[in-house]
């Protein structure tokens, strides 16, 4: 029943003055001087509540810093919750555009949610910065009202392969993940990389994400790989590993995992069985720069938790968007200039400096990072950096195009054992 | 060899699971002949309560105006259960709860004069009360409890209203889904496996989570009580007269309405009794409701309904479909469960071992 | 009366477009799609006795063929649309074979387990319907020319095909036929005694209301360019079936009113209501106990009551 807090996130009574007065240059320039209507799309129900929660908080927290201005122009948010459903996800953007008159989204959350929007989007020239995952969105079918400041699914991957082969002397590797598209593109951008490097994939699996129990695959896992690779999202990672503990294979097997196995909201709820495990992430609480430093710790000191993967993810869209509507004056009305604008920016975020290729996917750091322990709590320590990593990886962009996307069955599986 | 012990172990460990899980089901069905819809709820609630519980308390933060639609709403629903079990005359009824919306206004509106206000709140368990025990012990009393008000306030008015009935358990479990994420938040939370079970047991060279053992032997053990219960007891005698036929039941001068609420709060209590005890396997996290509900139907409609016996065949029979279908037939995965089910439930409507068709 | 009172709301729901913006259009829309797609269900549920806990099949089975079809064959609206329907009401014709094995919970058992195996195929035949991403890129079919790609428009679609929907439907109902599918829900014994098949009776009914479901789920995915196997599941389809049931079964104004309480709060309520998931189960409980059996009955029940005062 939150009318006012949830709906619309009013500027405190000080700042909505200080914007016209502090920047009568950049009101006068832009014309139509009203507020930014944001709109966060988002998850606050259902299973995937967790993630979309703290992309709400996040962003919050972002605008509050400002208090709630940016370039002078004082910014109405507007949220909606999707529960996860893609056809509702739908609906709320609409409802978002048509009724709250949003000029730019934020989000949303799952890969299906913003396949769903796909054509609305390109309908109603909404500019979006993305949250979710679905690779082809920047790839072979491009949309161009869609900027994304996170990664695609595979764009952690490739680097984490590169790490187990290289670095970790990893051969033989097993790869599990949610049977949802998320999953499937994280495994393959893994897996061609790994076996490209030299590496064999001795087993793929891909249980429902509504699997009941994972005994009868932990008891499937082919224990002769070096290392099994999580790509899971959400609560699944964390039932896994629990019962990876319980069947004793703790110590048998190295554990490593993708960008959202072992995230902050994991970890927060987690014991020393996660300890040492390594995963790849375009975020970490840990990173040492200075916007993340007052960021975590900021964050921290409000909701008792560490940031993780969806509270970076909407601020670091939020920072993306600032830096952009700095270009352009505020003038956010002029959506072909701000989606230029956007793929020319560089900027510093709490995720370290961002940049755009022209498909409108984030040039970004993805970071190695190792489960320790650190004044009490579970944290997810940097322990290596591959700077400026493109959804490409070290491919061609064109060639890497001509390829079949990733998918369950591609590329194919040519190494399975047993 | 070593893969095929461990799999019967697993279909083994995770029947006993289902049949904590579907035991209070078809309890309820078999005499009440209502399809607890909340039952996968009830289940969730003990999982929640029960990891509170072994954590050592609970510690919440709920926007207030999320609490006094929660508070105001639910009751409402009490007072009004209770106005009409006490079978006050409706003019009465109708001042009453006139007067309580008017109190809940004007508290809420006293409570919500800040927007954005919050309610915190903490509980802290001591250290001796951090114990599987007394979880089970917490969570079947708090699930069972609900049961209760749930049977006597609400259901009890719905006798023969069968699609009443599914309205009303599935709302309730849209309640309690969102009232655990409102409490609990959404993120997964542990229930933390009891520190001497931890360890997994090994035989040569076969090692297997001992823990899963314990709830087979718990569901083993759960079930031999329920049979002697049923079987060896006044109260069973009772029940199974009320199964077979209700009306004569009463005519003999069984107390069927007690027994009613009896054996639903029985059932309730047995959801979240398994809900913790299943709690270091599943966890709890939302949308675990919504996981375990076809679950649980699935048992008892292949076993049968209003058959012990048929709901502790049905949950072996489940886990062994679900192991040996997941590891023999991957690409079956989603339909594994579903695909045996039409086929008997086509063939024989009672299921296995049912007494009557449903 | 009664067809005044019918004529009356058409003429309500004429005037929409004029009165509301873009979004309330869109929001009638979607009302409409749910309401034809309760309405549906409401045959098998209120007038044959037969809880269906499976019917979100028929929606997604009719609008994955159409998507399909235009998609991968390249084929256009005119033939998608009856081939998605015929195809709908064939694939209805086995499981209600299947179904009608039992009635009660065991029938309510056996339509969530054949939904489930068509969501489970929808998840995993990645070849045909493209897995968790859905198939997209879809298009609104454009009858005589007309671009139903505008709100305004799509919406009057819809509400033509409502309207037929609803006509038909009732026509359905009150004919001998409905009469005798009344019959077996109440005295099914005394039917089978009196020479009907009780069984073919049913059977029919089901086929006739998959039809309509599928007509439902074209609309859904004319509406949304787009589907996911999200609905096909258990949710989408209990979603109809407490519409169903709070609306008034066995009405035909009940689903009608029960879609549009639904679809409401889970669309406009929820925007300001963060709890709204909660909020829609206080609102199915107190429906339960103010009026076990629906708010249509319920309240013309109120309404007769107080003109006898």
């Amino acid at each position: 029943m939150a009318f006012s807090r949830r709906r619309f996130i009013q500027a405190t009574g000080a700042a909505a003055g200080a914007s016209a007065l502090g920047f009568p240059a950049i009101v006068r320039a832009q014309g139509s001087g009203g507020p930014i209507r944001l709109g966060l799309m988002t998850v606050k129900t259902g299973p995937l509540a967790s993630g979309g929660i703290d992309m709400e908080r996040a962003l919050v927290h972002y605008l509050k810093e400002r208090n709630n201005t940016l370039v002078g122009r004082k910014v109405d948010l507007f949220v909606g919750d999707s529960g996860g459903v893609p056809a509702q996800a739908r609906t709320k953007i609409q409802e978002l555009v048509e009724r709250d008159k949003i000029q730019l989204m934020i989000g949303p959350l799952a890969t299906a949610e913003a396949l769903a929007a796909d054509d609305y989007i390109r309908q109603q020239h909404l500019l979006t910065l993305s949250v979710a995952a679905a690779d082809d969105m920047t790839q072979r079918k491009p949309n161009p009202w869609f900027t994304r400041g996170t990664s695609t699914a595979s764009q952690c991957a490739h680097p984490m392969a590169d790490y187990c082969y290289k670095t970790l002397g990893y051969r033989r590797m097993v790869l599990i993940a949610d049977d949802i598209a998320y999953g499937h593109e994280m495994c393959a951008g893994f897996q061609r990389v790994f076996e490209e490097l030299g590496g064999k994939v001795v087993q793929k699996t891909f249980p429902p994400l509504t699997v009941p129990d994972y005994g009868t695959y932990l008891a499937q896992l082919n224990q002769k790989a070096d290392a099994i690779y999580l790509g899971f999202a959400g609560s699944n990672g964390f039932r896994y590993l629990r019962q990876f503990n319980e069947y004793g294979l703790n110590g048998k097997i190295k554990v490593v995992g993708g960008m959202t196995a072992l995230d902050e909201a994991v970890l927060r709820n987690m014991g020393d069985e996660a300890l040492g495990i390594l995963t790849a992430c375009w975020y970490s609480a840990e990173i040492d720069n200075p916007i993340n430093k007052k960021f975590a710790a900021d964050f921290r000191k409000e909701w008792k938790y560490d940031p993780g993967f969806y509270a970076a993810a909407t601020y670091t869209e939020a920072a993306v968007l600032e830096a952009t509507l700095k270009r352009i004056n505020g003038r956010i009305e002029d959506k072909e200039g701000f989606m230029k604008a956007v793929r020319g920016i560089k900027v510093d975020t709490c995720r370290g400096p961002v940049s755009f290729d022209k498909y409108g996917n984030v040039v970004g750091n993805v970071y190695i990072r190792k489960v320790a322990r650190k004044e009490g709590r579970l944290v997810n320590e940097v322990v290596h950096t591959y700077p400026n990593v493109s959804q490409f990886w070290t491919y061609d962009p064109d060639q890497y195009l001509k390829n079949p996307p990733y998918s369950r069955d591609y590329p194919p599986a040519k190494n399975l054992e047993s | 060899m070593q893969y095929w012990t461990i799999q019967t172990l697993n279909s083994l460990a995770l029947g006993g699971l289902l049949f904590l899980l579907a035991a209070g089901f078809s309890i309820i069905f078999g005499l009440m002949r209502i399809a607890n819809l909340t039952h996968g709820s009830m289940y969730m609630l003990g999982a929640y309560a029960g990891a509170s519980v072994l954590t050592g308390g609970l510690r919440v933060r709920v926007p207030g105006s999320d609490l006094a639609l929660f508070l105001v709403a639910s009751g409402f629903l009490l007072l009004f259960g209770v106005m009409r079990l006490a079978r006050l005359r409706q003019r009465t009824m109708v001042y009453a709860l006139g007067a309580y919306a008017l109190v809940a206004v004007a508290a809420c509106a006293l409570m919500l004069r800040t927007p954005g206000s919050a309610f915190e709140g903490a509980i802290t368990l001591p250290d001796f009360a951090r114990n599987m025990w007394i979880a089970v012990a917490a969570g079947a009393l708090l699930v069972g409890v609900f049961g209760v008000a749930l049977e006597r306030l609400i259901l009890r008015e719905l006798t023969g209203n069968a699609l009443g009935q599914v309205l009303v358990t599935l709302g309730i479990s849209f309640i309690v889904a969102d009232f655990c994420l409102m409490v609990w938040g959404g993120d997964p939370i542990p229930v933390p496996t009891p520190p001497s079970l931890q360890a997994p047991l090994r035989v040569g060279s076969v090692a297997f989570p001992t823990y899963r053992l314990v709830v087979l032997v718990i569901a083993v053990v759960t079930a031999v009580a329920l049979y002697l219960l049923m079987d060896r007891t006044r109260v069973g005698a009772m029940i199974r007269a009320g199964v077979d036929d209700p009306q004569m039941a009463r005519a003999v001068g069984i107390p069927v309405s007690k027994l009613f609420t009896a054996v639903f709060c029985l059932g309730a209590a047995l959801a979240g009794a398994g809900g913790i005890i299943g709690g270091p396997i599943m966890s709890a996290y939302p949308g675990l409701d919504a996981d375990m509900l076809p679950l649980a139907l699935i048992v008892v409609m292949l076993g049968g309904v209003g058959s012990l016996l048929g709901a502790f065949v049905g949950s072996f029979l489940t886990g062994a479909i679900y192991t040996f279908g997941t590891a023999l037939l991957p690409d079956l995965a989603y339909v594994i469960l579903f695909l045996p089910m039409i086929f008997v439930i086509a063939f024989r409507p009672r299921g296995l071992f049912g007494r009557q068709t449903v | 009366m009664r067809v005044a009172g019918w004529a009356l709301l058409v003429v309500v729901l004429l005037g929409v477009p004029w009165v509301m913006g873009e979004y309330f259009v869109n929001l009638g829309s979607q009302i409409l799609i749910a309401a034809i797609f309760a309405a549906s269900l409401n045959l098998l549920v209120g007038y044959g006795g037969l809880p269906s806990l499976g019917h979100a099949a028929w929606l997604g089975l009719a609008a994955y063929i159409s998507a399909w079809m235009s998609l991968k064959l390249g084929l256009g609206h005119w033939i998608t649309a009856p081939a998605a329907i015929l195809g709908t009401a064939l694939v209805a014709c086995v499981f209600g074979w299947i179904s009608l094995r039992a009635t009660g919970l065991g029938f309510l058992m056996l339509t969530l387990a054949l939904s489930q195996v068509l969501w489970g195929t929808a998840y995993r035949w990645v070849a045909v319907t493209d897995g968790d991403n859905g198939l997209r890129g879809l298009s609104r079919p454009a009858p005589f020319g007309l671009s139903l790609d505008g709100a305004t428009a799509f919406y009057y679609f819809c509400l033509a095909i409502t309207v037929l929907a609803i006509a038909l439907m009732a026509m359905f109902v009150a004919s001998p036929f409905g009469a005798a599918l009344r019959g077996t829900r109440d005295q099914p014994r005394r039917m089978g005694a009196l020479g009907h098949d009780v069984w073919l009776i049913r059977w029919i009914t089901f086929v006739y209301s998959a039809f309509w479901g599928g007509v439902s789920g074209l609309l859904f995915v004319y509406y949304n360019k787009y589907i996911h196997p999200a609905s096909l599941s258990i949710q989408s389809s209990a979603e109809g079936l407490l519409g169903v049931i709070a609306g008034g079964s066995g009405t035909l104004a009940g689903p009608i009113v029960g879609a549009a309480i639904v679809m409401l709060l889970k669309n406009y309520v929820s925007a300001y209501i963060e709890r709204w998931n909660m909020l829609l189960g206080f609102v199915f409980v107190f429906i339960v106990i103010f009026m076990p059996e629906g708010v249509v009955p319920g309240l013309k029940r109120l309404w007769s009551r107080w003109r006898r005062k």
